[in-house]
C-alpha cells in the first residue's frame, strides 16, 4: 500500500486500498462559526473498510467533528454518507436518517457514562428493543469478553478511570454498531491497560469485522494500534496509509510537524548523486549542506527537509569511520531538561533541536557553548514537500 | 381559623401542581431543545405572571372566562353555569398565574444535563421520549422538586388573581389568602394571625425542601 499524499484544498480518492470494499465511504462539508471570527471548514472524502482505521490530527484538526457528523449529531451542510450500502446521508437527496437509527456506536471523549445508572443499566440501554432475558445474556457476555463482569452492579462514580472506558466501549459493542466511533477512548490510560482494552477489542472486531474509526492525536497510539491511518488537518485529508509510511516517512510539512520532525528547513540542491543515491541540500541562508535521499528533484529546486530531533548523534570530537554523511560542527547554546530527555539547541550556522538522555550529557559534559559534531545519516533526513 | 378554606385551598394546590406538572414538562424541554428562532417570544408569554400585577392577569382572565367569551360560552353550553367565579376558573387562573413557576425550574434543569449524555442516548438507538423519561427527568429530579415545590407554594398563597377570576365565595372559590384578608377588615386579628402563621410555616417547609433538594453533597437525604 502506498502512501497517497494529498494536495492542498484535494481530496483522498474513495477507493480503500488492499482492504477490499469499504465499509463507510463518506463526503462530508461542514461550515463551523468557531470562537471568535474564525470560521472553520470540513471538507473531506474518505473511505474506512472493515478493522482499525486510526484519524490522527492536532487537536481543532476536525477529527471529532467528523464523527459527530458521521453519528448524524451534526448535520453536513453537504456531502453523502454511505455505510454497508445503506444511505445515512445525502444532501442532494435530502436523506438525513436519525442518529439513533444509524446503528453507530460512538464511544465519546468524556465517554458519557449515564452516572445514574448501574454499569449494567448503562449497558442494556441500547438493547431495549429486545427480550429482558436476552438483555441480560448479552450484557453479561459483553462485559466478560472485556473482562469488566464484576463491575456491573456498580455505579460510573465508583470505577476506575480505565474501568469506566472499558464500560463505555462495552456499551458501544453490545449493540452490534455497523460502524464504530471512537474518540480517544484510551486518553490517559497507562501503556499496558491500553493495550489490553485494544487486544479485547481486536478480538471482538474479529468476530464482527466492522469499520472502526479511532480518533488520536498520540503518535505513539497510531504506530501501536494502526494498520491504516488517515490524517487530519484543518477539516481536510491530508495524506492516508499505513503508520509507518505516513509518520515515518512524511512527504508533507504538516504531517511532519504531527509525527514530531522538531527540525524542518528549506533547502536547496546544491547537487544530486545517482550513483550513491543521495543529493546535497543547502540549508536556506547558510552554508550548511545536508546529504539527503535522492528524489526526483533536479540540481537547484527548493525542497523542505525535516529532521527528528531523537535521530541526531552528538560527538564532542570530530568522528571519522562512520557510514554517516553528515556531520556538522556547532555550538550548543543550550540545554533544558524535561522529565527524562534533554533538549539541546545547537547552531551550525542553521539551528538544530537535538535529543539526548541525561546520562549522554553528563559523559558527554555537554553545556551552553561547547563545540559539538551532529551526526546524521542520510535517511535520516526526510524530504517532506516543495520549498517555498 | 376556617378549615373550609386551608382544605380548598390545599385542593387548589394539588390540583394545579398536577395540572402544571403535565403542561410544564413538554413547554419546558421545549424551550430547553427548541432551536425556533420565535423561542424568546414563548419564554416572554411564560415569564409574564411574574412581573404582571395579579389584578391584570385576573382581570384579562376574567374576561377571556366570562360568558361574552368564546370560552365562557362554549363551558356554559358544556356545563349550563357560567365558569367565572367557580372553582374551576380558580384553577385555570392559577394554572397560569404559576406557570413560570413551574417551566422556570424546571427548563434550567434540563438545560443543565450535559448534551453528551443526550447524544449517547441517540447513538443507541434510544428515541427522544426515551432519551427524555430515562435520561434528562431522572438527570433534573432536584429541578422537578424545586417545580413542584415552588408551584405548589405559589399557589398556596395567592391573592389577586383569585379574588378578581373566583371572587370569595365560602366553600367554592375562598382561599386561606383571601380569608385572612376577610379577618383582617373584620378586625379579627386573632385569627387572622393564626391563619398566616400556617400559611407562613408552609411557605417555609417548601422553601427549605427546595434548598435542601439542590444541595448537590447530600444527595437525596441529609443523613445518607
Amino acid at each position: 500500500m502506498a502512501v497517497e499524499v494529498i494536495k492542498a484544498g484535494g481530496n483522498l480518492s474513495p477507493a480503500a486500498p488492499a482492504a477490499g470494499a469499504a465499509a463507510l465511504n463518506a463526503r462530508i462539508q461542514k461550515r463551523l462559526r468557531a470562537k471568535g471570527d474564525r470560521e472553520f471548514v470540513l471538507d473531506l472524502q474518505l473511505a474506512v473498510p472493515a478493522g482499525i482505521t486510526i484519524l490522527f490530527g492536532a487537536s481543532g484538526a476536525g477529527k471529532t467533528t467528523l464523527l459527530d457528523c458521521l453519528a448524524g449529531l451534526l448535520e453536513p451542510d453537504g456531502g453523502r454518507v454511505v455505510l454497508n450500502r445503506r444511505v445515512l446521508f445525502d444532501k442532494v437527496a435530502r436523506i438525513s436518517v436519525p442518529t439513533r437509527q444509524r446503528q453507530v456506536g460512538y464511544v465519546f471523549q468524556d465517554l458519557a457514562l449515564f452516572p445514574h445508572l448501574s454499569v449494567e443499566a448503562n449497558i442494556r440501554y441500547g438493547l431495549a428493543k429486545i427480550p429482558v432475558d436476552e438483555q441480560r445474556r448479552r450484557t453479561a457476555a459483553i462485559l466478560e469478553s472485556l473482562r469488566a463482569s464484576h463491575l456491573a452492579s456498580r455505579f460510573p462514580s465508583e470505577i476506575s478511570g480505565g474501568e469506566r472506558q472499558r464500560v463505555a466501549l462495552a456499551r458501544a459493542l453490545v449493540t452490534d454498531p455497523a460502524l464504530l466511533l471512537l474518540d480517544e477512548p484510551l486518553g490517559g490510560l497507562d501503556a499496558l491497560i491500553k493495550s489490553a482494552i485494544v487486544d479485547d477489542l481486536r478480538a471482538w472486531n474479529r468476530a464482527h469485522q466492522v469499520a472502526i474509526l479511532y480518533v488520536t492525536h498520540d503518535r505513539g497510539e497510531v504506530f501501536a494500534l494502526g494498520e491504516r491511518v488517515l490524517v487530519m488537518e484543518r477539516g481536510r485529508l491530508i495524506a492516508q496509509g499505513t503508520p509507518h509510511e505516513v509518520l515515518n516517512a512524511p512527504r508533507q510539512e504538516a504531517v511532519a510537524q504531527l509525527a514530531g520532525f522538531e527540525n524542518i528547513f528549506d533547502a536547496t540542491v546544491d547537487a544530486t548523486h545517482e550513483a550513491q543515491g543521495t543529493m546535497t541540500c543547502r540549508l536556506a541562508g547558510t552554508a550548511v549542506t545536508l546529504e539527503a535521499p535522492l528524489t526526483h528533484v533536479a540540481a537547484g529546486a527548493t525542497v523542505r527537509l525535516a529532521v527528528r530531533a531523537g535521530d541526531i548523534l552528538l560527538a564532542t570530537s570530530r568522528p571519522h569511520d562512520l557510514s554517516a554523511r553528515n556531520i556538522i560542527p556547532g555550538v550548543v547554546l543550550s540545554l533544558e531538561q524535561r522529565d527524562f530527555m534533554i533538549t539541546a539547541q545547537v547552531d551550525c550556522g542553521a539551528r538544530f533541536e537535538v535529543h539526548l538522555t541525561p546520562g549522554a550529557r553528563d559523559s558527554l559534559q555537554l553545556h551552553s557553548g561547547r563545540e559539538v559534531w551532529l551526526v546524521l545519516k542520510t535517511h535520516s533526513c526526510q524530504l517532506v514537500g516543495p520549498g517555498e | 381559623m376556617d378549615w373550609q378554606a386551608f382544605l380548598l385551598t390545599v385542593k387548589l394546590a394539588v390540583l394545579v401542581t398536577g395540572i402544571l406538572l403535565l403542561l410544564g414538562l413538554p413547554i419546558a424541554y421545549w424551550i430547553t431543545y427548541s432551536r425556533r428562532r420565535w423561542k424568546f417570544l414563548v419564554e416572554a408569554v411564560v415569564a409574564m405572571p411574574l412581573v404582571l400585577p395579579p389584578t391584570v392577569l385576573g382581570f384579562y382572565i376574567l374576561l377571556a372566562l366570562g360568558s361574552k367569551s368564546p370560552v365562557g360560552r362554549w363551558w356554559e353550553s358544556l356545563t349550563g353555569h357560567t365558569l367565572a367565579f367557580t372553582f374551576e376558573a380558580l384553577v385555570i387562573g392559577s394554572v397560569i398565574y404559576s406557570l413560570p413557576f413551574t417551566v422556570q425550574p424546571l427548563a434550567a434543569a434540563f438545560s443543565t444535563v450535559d448534551c453528551k449524555f443526550v447524544a449517547a442516548s441517540a447513538t443507541l438507538g434510544a428515541s427522544r421520549l426515551r432519551t427524555f423519561l430515562r435520561i434528562i427527568l431522572p438527570l433534573s429530579v432536584s429541578g422537578l422538586m424545586t417545580a413542584m415545590a415552588l408551584t405548589f407554594a405559589h399557589t398556596m398563597g395567592e391573592f389577586g388573581v383569585v379574588l378578581m377570576v373566583g371572587g370569595n365565595i365560602p366553600g367554592v372559590t375562598r382561599t386561606v389568602s383571601i380569608d385572612i384578608y376577610d379577618q383582617v377588615q373584620a378586625t379579627n386579628y386573632a385569627s387572622a394571625n393564626q391563619t398566616s402563621l400556617v400559611l407562613l410555616a408552609i411557605s417555609f417547609v417548601a422553601l427549605s425542601l427546595v434548598y435542601a433538594l439542590n444541595r448537590r453533597v447530600w444527595a437525596l437525604w441529609p443523613w445518607r
